[in-house]
Formats: structure tokens, sequence, C-alpha cells
């Protein structure tokens, strides 16, 4: 391994960096080298769309299995993130773009732990931030076009049953928290989590490694002892995971609510 | 810049990429195929989804609806069969109560009827009977007369040929004899005989 042998390079163990994130291209077309998790954008994509065009296009009315297990998923988002929470009235116009994003995330996501692959796609900052980016543009746009840029603005900003004194405090206060923070949590919430996670992992299999070959019977202990610890670590980075996915997918679902609610 | 090192060589240079500034080929990448999920989740999936749901709802509904239809039908006909049942009840009775009338109604015309041929037979009879009395009693007025006369004539020896002293003094002497007053004097004093029992008498 790369950061492995880096480490040796080294003296004594170092503790993988950010650097590790900064993966070679696979392959190149023209100037733009293709890295790996550019592919696996792609590969999620395509593993999300192909199930669930083939889970969609039987439409019988007794479900088979993967009829089955598609309804349930896609059921999942509809009911718990879309209509639950946007509301029965305007939900199904988002059921695409909400089932797309908790999935495609999810898979993503889960990419760090499947084996080959074992790199979450969203420890790169600058895919997180697109799809925070396009979120921030979907709940401004829904709102505006539904209350007009002032009548959405006063929506955001002006919080209702507070006295107006209050106002020149709150407003812009409102202003910074809704328009302005809510991307950037968004995006760093999901890139920060599969960063450590992923940094967690390689710390403990690159930490295990380097203690079995350097350490002596120590390490012979330590080692296999860290590396239970990096299995410990991926299940509760499993859960993370999923997690992540779905508190993207329902900050989602909640902004888009707010956006179209009649009052503050 | 990533792209064009190793990690090795950024490692050992010291010159690390700060992992929250983006590769923006990476944000355009992860914008495009995003986007291109959501349109294909739009054309191929959610309304796949959307309507097998709306059709379930639809089936069970109809199913249901189906079925309370067909139940208000059976309700309606089971209605309808007491009523008609009822109905048949009732006009079974009414027809038996008619029968009892008109059962009544003939025995009392038939009773009426014998009745009056009953009289009219008894009528009959009575007048046939008078009749028949009348005829006896004319005979037998005539008869004793000429038994009378002839024995009369034969008595007195005198031969009564006039006719109308004759029957006159038959009829009286008669005449005598229904009320009681018959004498043998009187007999004696006036006996003619009937000109129809004259001839035989002389």
């Amino acid at each position: 391994m790369n950061v492995a042998a880096s480490a040796v390079r080294a003296e004594g163990f170092e503790a993988p960096g950010p650097s590790i994130f900064d993966l070679p291209p696979v392959f190149s077309i023209g100037a733009v080298g293709v890295t790996k998790p550019m592919l696996q954008l792609f590969l999620a994509a395509l593993l999300v769309f192909g199930f669930f065009y083939a889970a969609a296009r039987q439409r019988s009315m007794v479900p088979g299995k993967l009829q089955y297990a598609g309804e349930s998923a896609y059921g999942f988002v509809r009911n718990n993130l879309g209509r639950d929470i946007i509301g029965s009235h305007d939900f199904l116009r988002f059921m695409p773009y909400l089932a797309a994003l908790f999935f495609f995330v999810l898979i993503n996501n889960l990419f760090a732990t499947i084996p080959f692959i074992q790199f979450p796609t969203f420890s790169r900052a600058g895919m997180a931030y697109a799809l925070a980016g396009l979120s921030w543009v979907v709940y401004n746009a829904v709102g505006i076009r539904k209350h007009g840029l002032f009548g959405y603005l006063k929506l955001q900003t002006v919080p209702s049953g507070v006295s107006k004194v209050m106002w020149p405090l709150l407003i812009p206060l409102e202003f910074f928290s809704n328009l302005v923070v809510r991307p950037v949590t968004l995006a760093l919430r999901l890139f920060a989590n599969m960063f450590a996670g992923h940094i967690l992992l390689v710390l403990f299999s690159t930490g295990g490694l380097y203690l079995l070959q350097n350490e002596g019977i120590i390490g012979a202990i330590a080692g296999p002892l860290a590396w239970v610890m990096a299995i410990a670590v991926g299940f509760l980075e499993v859960l993370v995971q999923v997690l992540q996915a779905y508190v993207f997918a329902l900050l989602n679902a909640m902004y888009i609510s707010g956006a179209l609610a009649d009052e503050h | 810049m990533f792209t064009t090192t190793t990690i090795v060589r950024l490692a050992t240079e010291g010159e690390e990429h700060n992992p929250l500034l983006p590769e923006w080929i990476e944000v355009i990448l992860a914008l495009v195929v995003f986007l291109l999920l959501v349109l294909a989740f739009r054309k191929w999936v959610v309304p796949n989804f959307e309507k097998t749901y709306a059709e379930r709802t639809t089936a069970i509904e109809g199913g249901l609806k189906a079925a309370e239809t067909k139940q208000a039908e059976a309700d309606a006909k089971l209605a309808e069969l007491d009523r008609q049942l009822s109905e048949a009840r009732h006009e079974a009775a009414r027809i038996r109560e008619d029968a009892r009338e008109q059962g009544a109604t003939i025995i009392a015309e038939m009773r009426e009827q014998a009745q009056t041929e009953a009289n009219r037979i008894v009528e009959h009879g009575k007048s046939q009977i008078e009749v028949e009395r009348q005829q006896a009693v004319a005979s037998l007025r005539a008869e004793v007369g000429a038994l009378a006369t002839g024995l009369a004539g034969r008595i007195v020896g005198e031969s009564l040929d006039d006719e109308a002293r004759q029957s006159r003094v038959v009829e009286r002497f008669l005449d005598e004899l229904e009320s009681g007053e018959v004498t043998a004097t009187g007999a004696g004093s006036g006996s003619t005989s009937a000109s129809t029992n004259g001839s035989g008498a002389r």
C-alpha cells in the first residue's frame, strides 16, 4: 500500500493524513485524470438506477421479490421523507430528487465498506459540495417560485410571533442560518463523516500492520487487536454511512418543506 | 494537481492538498451524474412506482366497492323477496277469505233456491190437490145427484121429466145436504135428477 510504504519510509509510524484521499488517476482522458471516486460516482448511479429501473418496470399488482424490494426502498423515502415531511400535497414532484439523492448518497457512502472499493466517494469535498450546492439551489428555487423573491426572503428571514424590536437582531441571524450556513453544514457534515471514518479505518489497518511488522512480541499481539478494532469501526462506519445518507436526504426534505411553508 | 503526482511524492514533498478545497472537475462530475440520475428517476422510476401504487389502491378500493355493491344488491334482493313473500301471503289469505265468502254466498244461494223450489213444488202440489179435489167434488156432486135422483125416482115412482125442475130439486137438495139440513122428508119432497144422469135414471 502506498500509505504503508510512505509510512515505512518515514521514521517510525506515520499516521494517515489527508493525503490518503488524493488518489492517483486510474486513467486519463486528455488532460483530465479519472480517479477512483469519479468512477464510483458512475458506478453508484448505474447501480441505483439499474436496481430501481428493474424493480419499477414490472408494475404488477402482486409484486415479486425484486419489485417488492424496490417498492419498499422507494416507499421508505417516499413516505418517511416525502409525504411526512413535505406533505401529501406537494411531495410527489420532489420524489425523483429525494429518492435519487438518498440512494445515490447511500451507495456512495457504502462504497467505503464494500471490499475492493473501500473508498467513500464523498470524502472528496468537491462531490459533497456539489450535492449540497444543488440542494441549496433546489430549496431556494422552490421557495422563490412559490412566494416570489421578497415573499420568500421574508418567509426565511422574518420570524413570526417575535416583536419588531428584535427584528434587527434576528433577521441577519435567520438570513445567515437559513440561506448561507445550510449548504455549508450539509456538505461538511457528509464530507467530514466520510473523511473521518475512512481515516479511522486506514489508521487501524495500517497501524496494525506497522505494529505487527515493527514492534516484536507486543506488536504481534497489539497488531491483530488493532485489526479487530478496525472491523468494529467498520461496522460503526456502516451505521454512520446509512445515517449520513438519511440525514442528508432528510435535511433536504425539511429545507424544501420549509421553503414551501406558509409561515415561518 | 494531485492528478499528476503520486501520494508518495505529495507526502514526501509536504505539498498537501487541503481536503476542504474542491477539485472543480469533481464538483461538475458529481452534479452531472447526480442530475442524470434524477432525470432517469423522474422518467422511469418514480412514475412507474406511483402508477403501481395508484393502481393497487384503485384495485383494492374497486374490490371493496364491488363487494359493497354486491352486498347492497343482495340486500335489496332479499328485501324484495321478503316483500314478495309477504305479498303472496296476503294474497293467499285474501283468496282464502274470498273463497270462504263465496262459498258462504253460494251455499246461501243454493239454500234459497232449494227453498224456492221446495215452496214451488209444495205450492204446485197444493194447487193440484185443490184441482183434483174440485174435480172430485164436482164428479161426486154429479154422481150423488144422479144416485139420489135415481133413488128418489124409484122411491117416489115418479118420473121427473121436467129437467129444469129436476135440476132445481137436485140443487136444493145438495144445498140442504151441505148445510146439514137434509131430512128424509126434505129429500123426499124435492128430489130431482141432474140432466146428465136423468137419462141413466130413466
